[in-house]
Formats: structure tokens, sequence, C-alpha cells
């Protein structure tokens, strides 16, 4: 466990670091608030809606979705990755076989058009 | 009640999102009320007038002469083929005919006018659509040409540099030798720029089939310059109706096939070389003698009407003059290119990405000094 | 177990530094670069050839105002740039940036000028970090209540979340052959030869290494989630002063990271072909340092280069590239450094 010590140490650092960085240019900086000033940028123009109230398109989500599926995926494939020289030919193989539902879900993603942006 | 609620939950995932007046790629301040449905554009809605400043209207209490410098401030990227369009029309009014010299300083000038505007185009183009360097490169040769401008009349930008009756001043000493060396070295650097983006893969993503309009809707549409020639279509004032002396001079008029983003980039950069090719002919052949035609000290046009139009580096520039004999015009309006050119817009971003619309503003090469006037 | 602490709080805050100096030379080297590239002169007042120029930009980012809009989530608002910069910095600890030399100092084993190089996890700790990047943009995006951020956020979550997947399986090829995912042990395996390393066993592994390495940097050609002349600057338009100035670090800061992964993964590490292998001691120890910092340096380089030579992609075509090009790309790349193991080649 020893070797964690020092990034948990740096964690903490890293962590103060934006921080004191914020309230060094919040103590010395020129602060005159303004109501126009908070007012949210949209070129210039008082905006008609407010972007809160947008939702966002769909298809966002389904990236996220497929994200979530691939990546468990490859997160699978790293122990083996390391055991690899271990396991030899019986790992590879086995290795095809999930690596074979991953392209099948691959190619049934892109066949239904999942793999349409916008 | 029911149905406002039904309409609000359909529309639930489309934003209106206000694209302007003070945005880096609208050219201007232009606005453009864009509806989006993701990164999909459903409908652009162009809102203009922040640059109006009653140009047409101020045209009316200025004598013929003192127009010219307003219309310097229409088109400020290409002021001298507006000074050529406005004197052209009072000339034709009057009957006037030019000087051999002053026609071929006036073409010279229009020309280096269009590679100017050209240059201006291609660095705010490649710009919007994300290649940062080609910029500096296109403003390099541009001040060459501005510092050609100044010597001749003293300004860079608004130029002032025609008068009714020919041109003001003849050139300087030297002026056509460091003409020719600006126009034998600039072909070269049109390459250049090619190679930097003509066959690279991301422009090309970027450009082809992006802002289609086909040879009928463009005439539809009213479009002229390189929109309209990009779409097919061969036309082009200096070929149709020719003015000053470009009857004489041989040139091409590249068109394009598509009518997308690509075409009209291919048509610009090869007019660009076709301009090279006029001014080299204008100098070998320009003509000694006077500059300016016997004309009176106040003009005054006969009682009438008449339409006259050059090709601007942007499309038609046109004036419609309406005199009444005094020293003052009664009407005189403006037929803006880009003004025309920028109603297509909607047609050609509607079901395109957020990043096409700037692809497609870029391509239409608008300025908003001369939509607004 | 004191002197112990002490090497190690020493060699924490020679990275800090490091780090932390890295952002305005980069800073400089990209306007200097750019300039050079644009044929013009770039910042040459401030400090000797402009070096000073980004410390005074810093300076002036401390004293602008630092303003919170009206309509901002105020929370998520001022965590966004904290998040951002605590991912980038903390990502940095576990590379290690030279050669375990053995040198003692006042009797305690120095090791190498790496925090923490032994750590058992190391590629996994820095990919599970890294991809919490995604976090800032988005909370930012999100919570400034503006719809170019709003755009920008969503734009940048998709690529970097498309973007990590083929960068995590580029990666996999090199933990199939080192066995480990010890980052020092990687180097090892690497062997001082040229043709050991990685980038030359694997190609197409590490081609798509560096261009997802660009995406998730959010660097040009895939800079979308600003897109200056689109979105203005995407996720970061409402935000001024030292908030402004932590995601503009930390994109700088990644990039250095993201640069020392590379060499790391790819290049032989901090080994400099036949020379590292002869040395020992404190020379092992200078050579290595200086052979990494040049590595990553070329690298940093190749990033200036690009970003000024290449229009931006589309949102589409990003995406496209992501998931129909790279991500195929990466596992044809793993099949194929398996099979060559099985063959006994690698």
């Amino acid at each position: 466990m020893a070797e964690y010590i020092p990034i948990l140490v740096f964690t903490a650092v890293a962590f103060s670091f934006p921080i004191i960085t914020i309230l060094i240019s919040k103590a010395i900086r020129a602060g005159r608030f303004d109501p126009v000033k908070a007012e949210p940028y949209e070129c210039g123009i008082v905006p008609a809606s407010e972007a809160f109230d947008t939702r966002f398109s769909i298809r966002y989500y389904l990236i996220a979705v497929l994200f979530v599926v691939f990546d468990v995926e490859t997160v699978f494939l790293y122990p083996w990755a390391v055991m690899f020289k271990k396991l030899e030919l019986f790992g590879f193989i086995e290795m095809l076989v999930f690596l074979g539902i991953l392209v099948a879900a691959y190619i049934y993603a892109w066949r239904r058009g999942a793999l349409k942006w916008v | 009640m029911e149905r406002t609620h039904l309409k609000a939950f359909a529309d639930a995932e489309e934003m209106e999102i206000s694209f302007g007046p003070q945005h880096p790629s609208t050219h201007g301040v232009l606005r453009l009320m864009v509806k989006v449905d993701g990164e999909r554009i459903l409908d652009v809605k162009p809102i203009i007038g922040y640059l109006h400043r009653g140009t047409e209207k101020l045209f009316e209490r200025e004598t013929y002469n003192g127009c010219i410098p307003h219309t310097d401030r229409m088109d400020y990227t290409a002021a001298v083929t507006n000074n050529q369009g406005l004197v052209g029309a009072v000339e034709r009014l009057m009957g006037i005919t030019i000087p051999p010299r002053a026609a071929y300083l006036r073409m010279i000038l229009a020309e280096l006018q269009r590679l100017a505007s050209h240059l201006v185009w291609l660095a705010t183009h490649a710009l919007d659509i994300g290649a940062q360097t080609p910029y500096f490169y296109c403003f390099e040769e541009r001040d060459k040409i501005l510092d050609l401008f100044e010597e001749y009349c003293g300004a860079r930008l608004t130029t002032n540099c025609m008068r009714v009756g020919g041109m003001p001043f003849d050139l300087t000493p030297g002026w056509t030798d460091r003409c020719r060396a600006f126009i034998e070295q600039f072909p070269a650097k049109v390459s250049d720029w090619e190679r930097l983006l003509t066959k690279n893969r991301i422009w090309r993503e970027r450009t082809v089939g992006v802002g289609v309009i086909s040879a009928a809707d463009a005439i539809e549409w009213g479009l002229t310059g390189p929109p309209l020639r990009g779409s097919g279509v061969r036309w082009d004032i200096r070929k149709v109706f020719p003015y000053d002396r470009y009857d004489e001079v041989e040139f091409d008029v590249p068109i394009g096939t598509n009518g997308d983003t690509y075409d009209r980039y291919l048509v610009r950069m090869e007019e660009m070389r076709q301009s090279v090719r006029i001014i080299r002919q204008c100098l070998e052949r320009l003509p000694d003698g006077p500059v300016m035609a016997k004309v009176p000290k106040i003009i005054k046009p006969p009682k009438g009407e008449v339409y006259f139009s050059v090709e601007a580096p942007k499309g038609e520039l046109g004036y419609y003059l309406v005199s009444e004999g005094g020293d003052t015009p009664y009407r005189l309006h403006v037929r803006p290119a880009c003004f025309i050119n920028l109603q297509a817009l909607p047609e050609m971003v509607r079901g395109q990405l957020v990043a096409d619309l700037v692809a497609v503003i870029g391509t239409l090469d608008i300025v908003l000094g001369e939509i607004d006037r | 177990m004191w002197a112990e602490l002490a090497v190690t709080a020493a060699k924490l805050l020679v990275v800090a530094t490091v780090l932390l100096t890295c952002v305005p030379i980069m800073v400089w080297v990209e306007r200097r670069g750019a300039a050079f590239i644009q044929d013009r002169l770039g910042p040459n007042r401030v400090g000797p050839m402009g070096l000073l120029q980004p410390v005074i930009d810093a300076v002036k980012l401390f004293f602008k105002e630092d303003l919170t809009p009206g309509g901002v989530n105020p929370i998520l608002y001022t965590l966004a740039p904290m998040v951002s910069m605590f991912v980038a910095l903390v990502t940095f600890i576990v590379i290690p940036f030279s050669a375990d030399a053995g040198v003692e100092v006042f009797g305690v084993p120095l090791k190498g000028i790496h925090v923490a190089p032994d750590l058992g996890v190391g590629v996994l700790y820095l990919l599970a970090i890294s991809s919490l990047g995604v976090y800032g943009i988005v909370l930012a995006g999100w919570s400034s209540n503006n719809k170019y951020s709003l755009l920008g956020g969503l734009r940048s979550s998709a690529q970097l979340l498309s973007y990590e997947l083929s960068l995590t399986m580029s990666v996999l090829g090199v933990v199939l052959v080192s066995g480990t995912l010890n980052l020092q042990e990687v180097i090892g395996r690497q062997g001082p030869e040229i043709w050991k390393w990685h980038a030359v066993t694997q190609p197409i592994g590490f081609i798509v290494f560096l261009v997802a390495a660009f995406a998730e940097t959010n660097r040009l050609p895939f800079d979308l989630a600003e897109a200056e002349t689109e979105l203005v600057a995407g996720y970061h338009v409402e935000y001024s002063s030292m908030r402004f100035a932590s995601f503009f670090m930390s994109e700088y800061i990644n990039i250095v990271t993201i640069s020392a992964l590379t060499v790391t993964l790819f290049l032989g590490g901090w080994q400099v072909p036949w020379l590292t292998a002869t040395l020992s001691g404190w020379p092992l120890l200078l050579v290595s340092a200086g052979a990494f910092a040049a590595k990553v340096a070329l690298l940093l380089w190749l990033f200036v280069w690009v970003r000024w030579s290449l229009p931006r992609f589309r949102y589409d075509q990003l995406m496209q590239l992501g998931w129909k090009g790279l991500l195929p790309l990466a596992a044809l790349n793993l099949l194929i450094v398996g099979m060559a193991m099985g063959q006994g080649w690698l």
C-alpha cells in the first residue's frame, strides 16, 4: 500500500491547487457587479429562451449507452491481457469468443442505425 | 390548452439559438435565428439591419462625385468595384465615353480588387472551417495589393478612386512595374494555398456536398457571382454585358458542376488566376493618353433612368439611377450582390449541421456593409 | 522513514513544479510555433523572445473579474473548472520520467524521478482518472445555462467517450505484450532497441492511440467542443478569470500528460538505444530523464504543428472516424498482436 501514499498526498495538492488559485483571484480581483454582466452570452442578444429549458437530443444518450456497453467489455479485456501469457491458447480462443460477441453487438448497433450521428 | 401542451412536447428537443450579431463567423453583424435539433439545423432566419446607414437616402443629397465615397463603404472589401459601378451608371446616362487609358486603369484596379476581396474570402472561409494558417498567408498578399492602391490613390480600403468621366489621377511612376512584380509572384501563392486545402481530406469532407444549390434554384433565387457559377451557370457580367474594355481582353469564366461549397471554392480560386491573366494583358496594352474625358464641372445627367451593373467580386452589383436633370440623383438604388445571395442561405443549410452553417456563410462571401447599406 | 518521506515529498514538489512550468512553456511554444508557421512574429515584447508572455497572461487572468452569471447552477459552475484541473494534475503522478537508477540521496534510495512508478495498476489508474476529465467539461457546459456551452458540452462528452474507447483498446495491445500494468515495467519490456518499441511493433495501435490522444485533448482537428468559429468558445463561454484559466491550464497539462503517456507506452519511455543500457547511477538518471523530456517535447511540437495545419472535423465525421474507423482498427490491432504472440514473434 506504501506506493499509494504519495498519490494520496498529490491528490490533496491537486485538489487544493485550483481552489487556492480561484480564491486568490477572488481576493485581488476588481469586482463590480452589474445585472447586464450576469446575463448569459448569446451573441449580444437577450436570449429568447433559457438553455435550461431546452432538452437535448436523444441521440446523445445513445452514445452514452453504447459507450457503457463497449467500455465495460474493454475493461474485462484488461485482466485477460495481463495474464495472456499464462492462459496461452485457451485464453486466446476464449477471448476470441468474447470479442465475437462484441463484434456481433457492434454490427447489430451499426445495422440498426445507432452509429448514425445527428 | 391541450394543443399547446402537445406542441410544446413535440418541440421539446428543438433549441433556438441566436447566432450573431456578435459572433466570430457571421462576417459582420449578421444575426441568424437558428432552430436546431441536436446538431441538425431545422431552420434559419437571417435578421439584418445592424449596419444600416441609409446610404441610398444619402445619395439623394450628394453630388454625383460626392456619392462615390459612400459607395466605398458598402462592400468595404471591394471599394473599387463599387466606385466602378456608380461612375459607369452616371456615364451611361450622360453618354460619356471614357478615354482608353482610364478604362484600362479601371480594369486593372478592379481586378486587383477582385483578388483582394477573394483573399479576404479565402482567409475567413478557411478560418471558419478551422484552418487558421491560410488566413495569414492571404492577408500578407492582400496587403501588397492595398499597398498598390495606397500608392495610386492614397487610401487602402475606402479607395474613392474613380470620377465620372475617367480617373482622378494618372499612375505614379513605376507603379506598373510594381504591379507586374506582384502579379508575377501571385499565381505561385495561389498554388501554395491550394496545396494546403484542395486535396486536404478534412477540407474536402467539410465542403463537398455542403450547401448544395442546383443551377435552376440558383437562378430562381437570383444568385450571381461565384455562388451562381459554382452551380454551373456560365454567367459573368464582364462577358455578357462587357463594360470598360473587358471585350478586348481574354479570360475564362470558371464554373462548377455540383453547386456545393467545394465547387464555389474552386471557382473562386480559378477566378484569382483569371484576374491575374486580365491584369497582365491590361498592363501590356495600357495605352498612353489622358485619363479624364471632357466633362462639365458640375455633373448634371439628363432626365431619365438607367440600370448599370458590374461584376463585383461577390456577384452582380447594379446601380439603378433616376435623374431629374439636377446635380443630385433623384433616386439611386443599389442591387447588392450579397443581399440577394444571402437570401438563399436558409435554403442551402436546412437539414444540415451547425458546422455547415458557418461553411455556407463563408462560401456565400457576404459583407454586411453591402447588405444593410 | 522520515528521510524517505522527505524524498517523496521532494519528488512530489519537483513533479508538480515541472508540470506547472510546462504549461507556460507550452503556451509560448504554441504561440511562437504558430507565428513561425504563419509567417509572422508572435509574442516578442515581454521578456527575451517573449518568453514571459504566458506569465503576464496568467497575471492578467488573476486580476480579471471572476464573474458568475445570473442563471447558472452555482455549485456545478464552480465545481467544473476544479474538476478539470484536479484530473489534469493527478494523472501525471504515475509516469516514470527516468530510469530506476538505484542512486541514493543521504542514504535513502531515490530510485528515479517519479513519484509512484511501482503502482501495480499504473495503466488502469491513468485511464480511469483521465476519463474523469469529461465531467469537468460536461458540467461546465450544462451548468452555464448557455446554449453554446450546452452544445459544446454535449459535443465534447460524445467525443471524449467515443475516443476513450479507441484509446483504451489500443493500449490493450501494449498490455498484452508487456503482461503488466506497471508503467516502469512496460518501458523495461520494450528494450533499448528501436525495433522493440511498441510504436514499431504495433504501428496500427500507435496510430490509433495518437489520433485518439488528439481527440481526448480537444485539439485541432478535433477541437469541436471549443470550435471558436461555430460555438464561439463552447463549454467555457461563460467563464472568466482563474476559472477560465483552470480550463486553459488543464488543457495544456492534458497535452503534456498524454504526450508523456505516448512516450511511455509506445516510444520506449526514457530509453535511448544502446546508450541507457551501458550507463548506471547518476549518469543514467540524468540521461534517461533528458531523453524522456526530449521525446515528450517532440510530441508536443507535433501537437502544435497539426493544430496550425489542419481544418476542423464536423461532428458526424468525428463520430464516424471514432466508431467506424478507429474502434475496428484498435480491435484488429489486438487480434494481430494476440496472434503474433501465439506465434512467438512478440
